[in-house]
Parts: C-alpha cells; sequence; structure tokens
C-alpha cells in the first residue's frame, strides 16, 4: 500500500495540515519550555527535523524485517539511536546553542510525535515517500515552534533572531518561562477564531 | 548491689566525658550561611580578632579534592568575638562536606581543624520537597505535558495516573541508576545513556504491565490503561538524565524519584479539579478545550513560582 501523494504534497501536509504542535497538539514540552527566542526554536526544528527524517528512512527500510509484536520497541532504539547521534553532533559543533536547549535535545526521544509518525506512516510506505513524510513532520515542527519564537521575541525583547526591531520592550512577560503556557493557549486560541471567522465567511 | 554501682558510675563518665571533652573544644558551632558563598564558625570563647578575620590564616577545600583549596574573601568576627563569617569569592557546593582548617587560632597558636556539612536527612528531604514543589517538572520544567493535558479531564483519571506513573517512575530511576553507576560508569559507556534509559523504562512498563495483570487484576483493570502513556512521557526519562548528570547516590535518586512522581500526581491532580470545574463555566468558543487548559495551566505555573524562594535546610 503506497501513498498516492506526492512528495510536496507530503511536505506541506506536515507542515499545514497535520501540524505537530498546532494541528496534533503533540511534543508541547519544548513548545511551551525553550520557545523563547527564533534561534532556539530553529535549533531545536532541526535536530528534531533529522531524528525524523532518518528514524523515518531506517524504519521504512527494515519494514519487512520488523515483527509486528516488537516493532514499538525497535522504533523507541532507533529514535534513541539517532537522538544520541545529534546530542553528540550538536553537544561538540555547537555547544553555546546545545546549552541553552539543555536536556530538551535528550529529550526528543520521547516525543510523541516521531513515534506516531513511524507507527502510522514509514511503517507501511516506500524509503521515498518517508523521507518526504519526514521532512514535512520535521519542517511542520520547525515552523511552529520558530512562529511561537518570533511572537514571544518580538512581544518581550522586542527583537528578531537578535536584532532590535521595535525598539523597546512591549511585555517583558512573554520571555518569561511560564508565559510559553499563556503563548501556546492564546495562539491555539486564535487559530480557533481564524477558523471559526472563516467558516461564518463561508456559509455567509 | 556494689558491682552494679560500679558499672552505672562507669557508664555515666563514659556518657559524660565527650561532653566534656566538647566542652574543652574550640569551635561550638559550624554550618554553612544564609547566602550560598558563606560558612559561619561560632566560637566557644572570645578569640583573638586580628587572627580571626585574616583570611591567609584559613585553608577551606571539598572533603573529595583536598588539592583544590577554596578562595577565601574575607572574613568578619561579629561585636560577642565568637561568631564569625567566612565569606568565599565564589558560591559553595552545599551538597559537599567541606574541611575547614584555622591556624594560630587556639591558645597557645594551635590549629583548629574541622568539618562542615549539611546534615544528611535533611538535605534528602530538601530533594523531595524541591522536587515536588521548587522545581516541579509539569510547572516549572515544562516537561510530560502530552500526557499531563490529555489525563487531567477527570479525578480519577488523575489519580491513577499519577499513583501508576510514580511506581514507575520510582522503579525506572532505581534501575537506570544501578546500571548507570555499575555499567555504563565503569565501562565508560556514557554515550549510551539515551538508549539504555529509554530500554530500561520500557521494561519496567512491560514488567508492571505483566506483573499486575497477574497478581492484581482488579488494579491492572483501573490502572493499566495509563501504563502505555507512560513510555510517551519525558519525565520518565528525564529523571534518570538528571540523576546521572549529577551524579547522584542511591537514597538521593530515590528521593528525586519520588518527588518528580509525587510533583505529576499533585500537578495532575489541582488540575482536574479545575478542568472539572471549568465543563460547567462559560468559556468563549475559541477558548474551548485545549487554549484554555494552557492558560490554566500559565497560572499555575505562575503560582509554583512562589515556591522558588522556599529553602528549607
Amino acid at each position: 500500500m503506497a501513498t498516492d501523494k506526492t512528495n510536496l504534497q507530503l511536505v506541506v501536509n506536515g507542515i499545514l495540515n497535520e501540524n505537530p504542535i498546532f494541528r496534533l497538539v503533540l511534543s508541547m514540552c519544548p513548545a511551551v519550555g525553550i520557545s523563547t527566542t527564533v534561534m532556539n526554536g530553529f535549533m531545536l526544528g532541526i535536530a528534531v527535523l533529522f531524528v525524523q527524517v532518518f528514524s523515518s528512512c531506517t524504519i521504512s527500510l527494515f519494514k519487512n524485517v520488523i515483527h509486528p509484536r516488537i516493532r514499538i520497541p525497535t522504533y523507541t532504539l532507533t529514535i534513541a539511536t539517532w537522538v544520541t547521534v545529534i546530542d553528540m553532533v550538536l553537544a561538540a559543533y555547537l555547544p553555546e546553542a546545545y546549552g541553552k536547549m539543555g536536556i530538551f535535545v535528550k529529550l526528543i526521544v520521547a516525543f510523541a510525535i516521531i513515534t506516531m509518525r513511524l507507527e502510522m506512516f514509514a511503517c507501511k510506505e516506500s524509503v521515498n515517500a518517508s523521507f518526504w513524510d519526514g521532512i514535512g513532520m520535521g519542517l511542520g515542527f520547525m515552523f511552529g515552534m520558530m512562529a511561537l519564537g518570533f511572537v514571544r521575541e518580538l512581544l518581550g525583547l522586542g527583537t528578531v533572531l537578535g536584532y532590535d526591531v521595535l525598539g523597546f520592550k512591549p511585555l517583558l512577560f512573554f520571555v518569561l518561562p511560564f508565559a510559553g503556557f499563556f503563548c501556546v493557549g492564546l495562539m491555539m486560541a486564535f487559530f480557533n477564531y481564524v477558523e471559526i471567522v472563516y467558516k461564518r465567511a463561508k456559509r455567509a | 548491689m556494689h558491682r552494679m554501682r560500679r558499672i552505672l558510675l562507669s557508664l555515666v563518665l563514659l556518657l559524660g566525658l565527650p561532653v566534656l571533652a566538647q566542652a574543652q573544644e574550640l569551635i561550638a558551632g559550624k554550618s554553612f550561611g544564609k547566602a550560598t558563598n558563606e560558612i559561619v564558625v561560632t566560637f566557644a570563647g572570645p578569640v583573638v580578632r586580628a587572627v580571626v578575620e585574616d583570611p591567609a590564616n584559613y585553608r577551606v577545600y571539598e572533603e573529595q579534592d583536598p588539592d583544590i583549596l577554596l578562595a577565601l574573601e574575607s572574613v568578619v568576627l561579629a561585636e560577642d568575638q565568637k561568631t564569625a563569617t567566612l565569606t568565599f569569592s565564589e558560591p559553595l557546593n552545599a551538597r559537599l562536606p567541606h574541611v575547614v582548617t584555622i591556624d594560630r587560632v587556639g591558645e597557645s597558636g594551635a590549629a583548629a581543624t574541622f568539618t562542615v556539612m549539611k546534615p544528611y536527612l535533611g538535605y534528602l528531604f530538601s530533594i523531595l520537597i524541591s522536587a515536588l514543589l521548587i522545581n516541579n517538572f509539569v510547572f516549572t520544567k515544562y516537561l510530560g505535558l502530552c500526557v499531563f493535558f490529555g489525563t487531567s479531564k477527570r479525578k480519577d483519571t488523575a489519580k491513577g495516573m499519577g499513583l501508576t506513573f510514580t511506581l514507575v517512575m520510582v522503579v525506572s530511576a532505581i534501575m537506570s541508576w544501578f546500571f548507570y553507576q555499575f555499567v555504563l560508569k565503569p565501562y565508560d559507556l556514557n554515550f549510551l545513556q539515551i538508549v539504555i534509559f529509554i530500554g530500561l523504562v520500557s521494561l519496567t512498563v512491560q514488567a508492571v504491565d505483566t506483573v499486575l495483570r497477574k497478581v492484581n487484576p482488579a488494579l491492572f483493570n483501573a490502572f493499566g490503561v495509563y501504563l502505555v502513556l507512560v513510555i510517551a512521557n519525558c519525565v520518565i526519562i528525564a529523571v534518570p538524565l538528571i540523576l546521572a548528570d549529577n551524579e547522584y547516590n542511591f537514597w538521593e535518586s530515590f528521593m528525586l524519584s519520588l518527588g518528580a512522581g509525587g510533583g505529576f500526581l499533585l500537578a495532575l491532580y489541582l488540575m482536574s479539579s479545575v478542568r472539572e470545574r471549568m465543563e460547567l463555566a462559560n468559556i468563549p468558543p475559541t477558548f474551548k478545550g485545549v487554549p484554555i487548559a494552557f492558560i490554566v495551566a500559565g497560572q499555575f505555573a505562575l503560582a509554583f513560582l512562589g515556591f522558588s524562594g522556599l529553602t528549607l535546610f
């Protein structure tokens, strides 16, 4: 059974229709914990993209030799291996950014989104399709994290990617750690509002 | 009768001697100060101010590294000439015992050496309270949120999830502590941490699942559903990683995992109580469901911020 979507559709699906953060409401911990700046979101996004793509491809390659009863432990160990790889790479080459993300890089191993994609997609589809699906999911996660980081950095510090844009700090509240909850909640409400308005406009 | 009295007398002497000896000791009390870079020493009697207030007379090091002397910035003797406050240029690691030597302070210029350490039980208890309230894993470390929002709709579910979670947490943390101390560290396999820990967690969940099914089917029916969710929770993998990072010993690991599990239970229970009431409230349609739950969690996080100033021991 192969998917009938083109590669581009798979990528767009991950970014919009099934965006991990805003649509599937998965992987909320980093979305709340370290989305204080755009850069943080981008770095963790890269790490997740890497793990998602490589785990998807690995599982897809070996899907015929994995016994169904032990598939979940297999997925977990595959993800853990790739997380170890990216963890060591980041610690070696980008120690500063790695320090900011702290324990969250290692915790990618427990992200529900990656296991879910392996279970729902990679174990049935070809390597090529899994690769593009992984890219889409990873980019979707990165997009969500960066959007959150953008709002929080702009409103909290008045900067974007470290460059001063506004010249003043509108609401310092938003860069404080716990504001992640409020920020995610408000953004979800905003998307719901857009959806409601959109439906209303369609009906009229 | 006579013999009895003699035994009693010698017992009293034996018990009393240390007290007498203590009374002659120069140092009456020592502890870590209020600030993180302070040690407070109380002398038994008045001492010479010029000697005590000279930092050159001191040698302070952590008990495990006698070679590394800690930089002492200043010593201030209080008005009563008995209490001296040692201020260091860097914060001290209050978890470790510190050895302090003061030269020329005693009668006829003898040096005094003593060890400053925190009461251990108090320290263990402070780890528990810290993981439970001050560093609550959900509200101040932002971990385990998927499961937190998923299972906090009903109080019963919250209680079941929290208890199962605490059990698995303690068992898996202790197992990973053993693995880390006796396999990973001696054989220099630290890079396998993530793989080993996630494997152990899945193993524990499987084991608890199997044992519970056979031993107590009633309990299994109540809690079995939550077991699967436990694997997908990042707190459960975060705890072994934190234990390994901090090099905690067995009892410290036990207390931290208990505190982390208890903290999760507390967070779930608080959240579910609010969400049960929220169902009756009139919430704007855009905020219904998950968004309002996030706002409430944010308010809890704000409230838990108040615990951050709490120091117990």
